[in-house]
């Protein structure tokens, strides 16, 4: 019976700058369905996140109902989490993120999360820009309640039970960017090479990163038919791969000139986007939009980093709120006294 | 690379490391999860079937086996397979009847040459397909080395006799106190084939060192001092003993020392302390007996004082290392040093001698003095119906290493005397069954504990020293022998992956818990050893490369350090991945002699 994962790792794991390997950033083993394409995605932050070398009590893990909404449990065991309502995760990030700007927030949603119950929470977490990492694995299907079709699952995909999707689906990224989000990504869960170094980027960012992942249901959602299967979505996959260089890091990979474009992050990180790119300009919202739709229109999965705004204005810079987390504030800081007080009357007469 | 052949039995078999390291290619983890079961006498049985000897090998193994255990790699010690051995011939029961018995006679003669493992594995290989077969032993009793040279206190008497005696008991004609003293007269007696098993018989002398002839009286050969000792020709020793030599011979010789009056006994070796021939637990033994290990020290002079030895000289040395990896012993240049004694063992090694072969007989020998062999596998002689093996084939070795030779040798006096082709070997026993039983089931216990390596019991050390009959080490009692079991890692529950199954959803590669696989794009082997998740750098352990998958990549699975664990298994989601448990039954003579449930 295996519900543990053993202990032993592999002698020459590598460290990173923390002096950690990969297995010190890991959950409980999963108890989602074997070849879920969410426990894929629990892998790729796990890495992201060593990569990165990110202390793992500097982070914190918020979710809200659903198969999605498990997966912070099987990663990052050491950091902070919060699982909350169903569709209310925005609610919670905004709070956490207002208490303590200082922590790395990872959200994780799913499909009927943030496309269904959670929709209008998630409009205006990207209204508020809050500073987080807010990632959707997308299966297009409740799974959690034996495969009906979700939000997002494409028009005409034929459901486990052989029914016909009727509507259109949702497309998340499309939202987001033409709601104003500052990093819009899409990725596969079988594409690890890409969803690292975009999670990494997005954890980099600071403002609200929103990456949707198309992340096959195995058990409901992985036949012919399927819009999002494994198979599916790897024949209309059209990748765009970028690399992830974080700042204070040299760069050692030696590109030729003109295959890459890189993108500057206001922590002074760098995106480098790969020729297969072909001229894409992350900059430009509304070029973006026609991208991802003229490419929706033609059957193409068009994944990579979507949209940027390395300079945007997050919540807690546009509140102009204390540059400390509260629990760091002190007493003299928090109740300045009565001088304070009379003076701060005095500006309101 | 191209995509590895698992069709191959070998690849399988060099996953499961102890057993591959074994001459004689004992399924190890098979008989630890008998003795984990607590099926003692199923245990005893593997083992008796593949090595002949398991409650002598359980005790004085050279054990190749745990220095080449996966649990090694990962672990702090790997798993104690010598002892758990001797836990399943401490705690079988009466298994004579489940022995196999002589066949039908087929009418064929075999001479066997020298009653050790080698002639008895032999015996016991061919006694089944009807042989008519002839030991004969110099000493009053089979066994060989087993029997002269390994002291009492670590093999009990007992414990030889009975596994000799279950060989003896299948119809093997035994001459006792026989020794051989002409080859050419062993040909004309009508033998369809000879076995030469006589072993490496002559010690190693230092004739040439200074005072060896005056002090003769008090200058013994080790290992025919430790015969004299076995077969109660002599009954002590002086007070004050020199061992030379850093051999397990010379740990024997010591420790017997300490059991035969000597108060004083010292061990003194030329080489470095980590250099020496010894297994690192004899050494550990002898030191926990009190006897000081004296290394870099090399003899110059037996101190001869009124005719009578008093000492000796030695000269300090270092070992100085060159950049071929040759190592020179270089004097330091200070004085020799003297160390009184009244007794000198001579352990520094042994040596092939057939005295007894003549020139014409047909049979030729390297310059070494080793027989010149058709081949490592048939171990037949220039004279075709005469065949060798143990020590006598190759020069001084170990038990399981004759029992190996005894099994080559068997198979190749069948073929000859069926008069077929001595290459044209036959195959191994192979078997590969799923073990999959649900979800999270598997038919094996498949879960790593944690827990560490823990020593044998020993008696007190005084009681030990005061009786040489005493065996030293109690063996692991059931419970502890449970723990220890457990250890083992299943390295025969085998990961068999199906490439055409796989939908290439990472599963497998994020749950194994020592990073042994990855996805990467078809490389030559160098370039995928380097690109894996952590690069394979133990090049002795294989890499499994898959046929490749619908994205053009491959899966590869570095061997060297896999848990077994079955979490790849597991978690695959179309059965790419499946625990497969492999028997490697190597070719034997009469293929199978035991029945085990």
């Amino acid at each position: 019976m295996s519900y543990i994962k053993p202990k032993f790792q592999h002698p020459n794991m590598p460290k990173n700058a923390l002096g950690y390997t990969v297995g010190d950033y890991n959950g409980a083993i999963s108890t989602l369905c074997a070849g879920c394409g969410h426990d894929s995605i629990s892998a790729a932050i796990r890495n992201a996140c060593f990569l990165s070398s990110i202390p793992p009590h500097r982070i914190a893990k918020l979710s809200g109902i659903g198969c999605s909404s498990k997966m912070p449990t099987y990663f990052l065991g050491r950091s902070h989490g919060f699982n909350s309502v169903h569709g209310r995760m925005p609610s919670v990030a905004t709070g956490a993120s207002l208490a303590n700007r200082e922590l790395t927030y990872i959200g994780i949603s799913g499909d009927g999360d943030t496309a269904s119950i959670g929709m209008g929470q998630f409009i205006h977490l990207i209204r508020r820009n809050v500073n987080m990492t807010y990632i959707v694995a997308n299966n297009g299907c409740y799974g959690l309640t034996k495969g009906q079709d979700s939000a997002t699952a494409d028009l005409g995909a034929v459901s486990k039970a052989g029914n016909v999707n009727p509507f259109d689906g949702i497309d998340l990224a499309s939202l987001a960017i033409l709601q104003g989000a500052s990093f819009v990504g899409r990725s596969f869960s079988g594409d690890k090479e890409q969803l690292e170094p975009l999670i990494r980027a997005a954890m980099a960012h600071k403002g609200f990163a929103f990456i949707d992942v198309v992340s096959p249901c195995v058990t409901f959602n992985n036949h012919s038919g399927s819009g999002k299967s494994y198979a599916e979505t790897r024949k209309a996959l059209d990748a765009m791969p970028l690399d992830f260089v974080p700042m204070r890091e040299e760069i050692r990979t030696q590109y030729e000139p003109g295959t890459t474009q890189g993108v500057t992050l206001h922590d002074g990180s760098v995106i480098h986007l790969h020729k297969a790119s072909n001229g894409y300009k992350t900059d430009d919202r509304n070029a973006a939009l026609l991208s991802v739709q003229e490419a929706r229109d033609e059957g193409r999965l068009l994944t990579g980093l979507l949209y940027l705004d390395p300079n945007t204005q997050n919540l807690a810079q546009n509140l102009k709120l204390a540059s400390k987390p509260l629990n760091s504030l002190s007493k003299d800081e928090l109740c300045p006294g009565s001088r304070m007080l009379d003076s701060i009357n005095q500006g309101l007469r | 690379m191209k995509p590895t052949d698992t069709q191959n039995p070998e690849y399988f078999h060099k996953v499961v490391d102890c057993q591959y390291a074994c001459p004689a290619h004992t399924p190890v983890p098979l008989y630890i999860r008998l003795i984990a079961q607590q099926r003692y006498s199923d245990a005893y049985l593997v083992n008796w079937e593949s090595n002949v000897f398991p409650g002598v090998l359980g005790r004085t193994c050279d054990r190749p086996c745990e220095p080449a255990c996966r649990r090694g790699r990962i672990d702090e010690e790997p798993v104690a397979i010598c002892r758990l051995k001797r836990v399943a011939a401490d705690n079988k029961e009466d298994v004579t009847a489940r022995l196999p018995k002589a066949g039908p006679p087929n009418g064929k003669k075999i001479a066997l040459i020298g009653g050790g493992p080698a002639s008895l594995t032999v015996a016991r290989d061919l006694a089944p397909l009807g042989y008519e077969l002839h030991l004969y032993e110099g000493e009053a009793k089979g066994g060989g080395f087993m029997r002269s040279q390994i002291p009492s206190f670590r093999l009990p008497d007992s414990v030889l006799d009975e596994e000799v005696g279950y060989v003896l008991d299948m119809g093997v004609v035994s001459h006792f106190n026989s020794y051989i003293n002409s080859m050419n007269e062993m040909l004309t007696k009508g033998y369809d084939a000879i076995f030469v098993g006589c072993g490496a018989p002559r010690g190693r002398d230092l004739p040439k060192l200074k005072g060896r002839k005056e002090a003769a009286a008090h200058i013994h050969v080790g290992i025919d001092w430790l015969a004299s000792v076995a077969f109660d020709h002599i009954e002590s020793i002086g007070k004050r003993v020199i061992v030379l030599g850093g051999g397990n011979t010379a740990m024997d010789c010591c420790r017997t020392a300490r059991r035969m009056g000597g108060e004083d006994v010292k061990v003194i070796v030329r080489s470095p302390f980590a250099e020496m021939k010894a297994s690192p637990w004899e050494k550990e033994d002898a030191v926990h007996e009190g006897i000081p290990i004296i290394d870099n020290h090399v003899p110059k002079e037996f101190v001869v004082k009124d005719g009578k030895l008093v000492g000796m000289h030695f000269d300090r040395v270092e070992a100085v290392y060159k950049d071929d990896d040759s190592r020179e012993l270089v004097s330091t240049g200070e004085e020799p040093v003297f160390y009184p004694c009244d007794d000198v063992l001579i352990a520094i090694g042994q040596e092939n001698a057939f005295p007894w072969i003549e020139k014409d007989s047909g049979i030729r020998f390297t310059s070494w003095g080793t027989p010149i062999l058709n081949d490592d596998d048939t171990l037949q002689s220039t004279r075709k119906e005469v065949f060798f093996g143990g020590d006598s084939a190759f020069g001084p070795k170990n038990i399981i290493t004759a029992v190996a030779h005894g099994h080559k040798a068997a198979v190749s006096i069948d073929l000859f005397c069926r008069g077929k082709d001595l290459e044209d070997r036959p195959a191994p026993m192979v078997n590969l069954v799923s073990q999959k039983m649900g979800i999270h089931e598997w038919s094996y216990d498949n879960d790593p504990v944690n827990d560490a390596r823990e020593a044998v019991p020993l008696v007190e050390l005084e009681a030990a020293l005061s009786d040489r009959a005493l065996e030293v080490e109690l063996g692991f009692d059931a419970s502890s022998a449970f723990v220890q079991a457990a250890r083992c890692l299943n390295c025969d529950a085998q990961t068999v992956f199906t490439a055409s199954n796989c939908i290439e959803c990472d599963a497998c590669a994020d749950i194994c818990p020592t990073s042994c696989i990855s996805f990467v794009p078809p490389a030559p082997e160098e370039d995928l050893r380097a690109r894996l998740t952590v690069p394979a750098t133990n090049l002795e352990q294989d890499i499994f490369v898959s046929d490749p998958l619908p994205t053009a990549r491959v899966l590869v699975k570095d061997e060297d350090v896999c848990l077994h664990c079955g979490l790849c298994a597991e978690r695959c989601p179309t059965s790419a991945w499946d625990m497969q448990m492999f028997l490697y039954n190597t070719t034997k003579a009469t293929p199978e002699l035991v029945e085990i449930p």
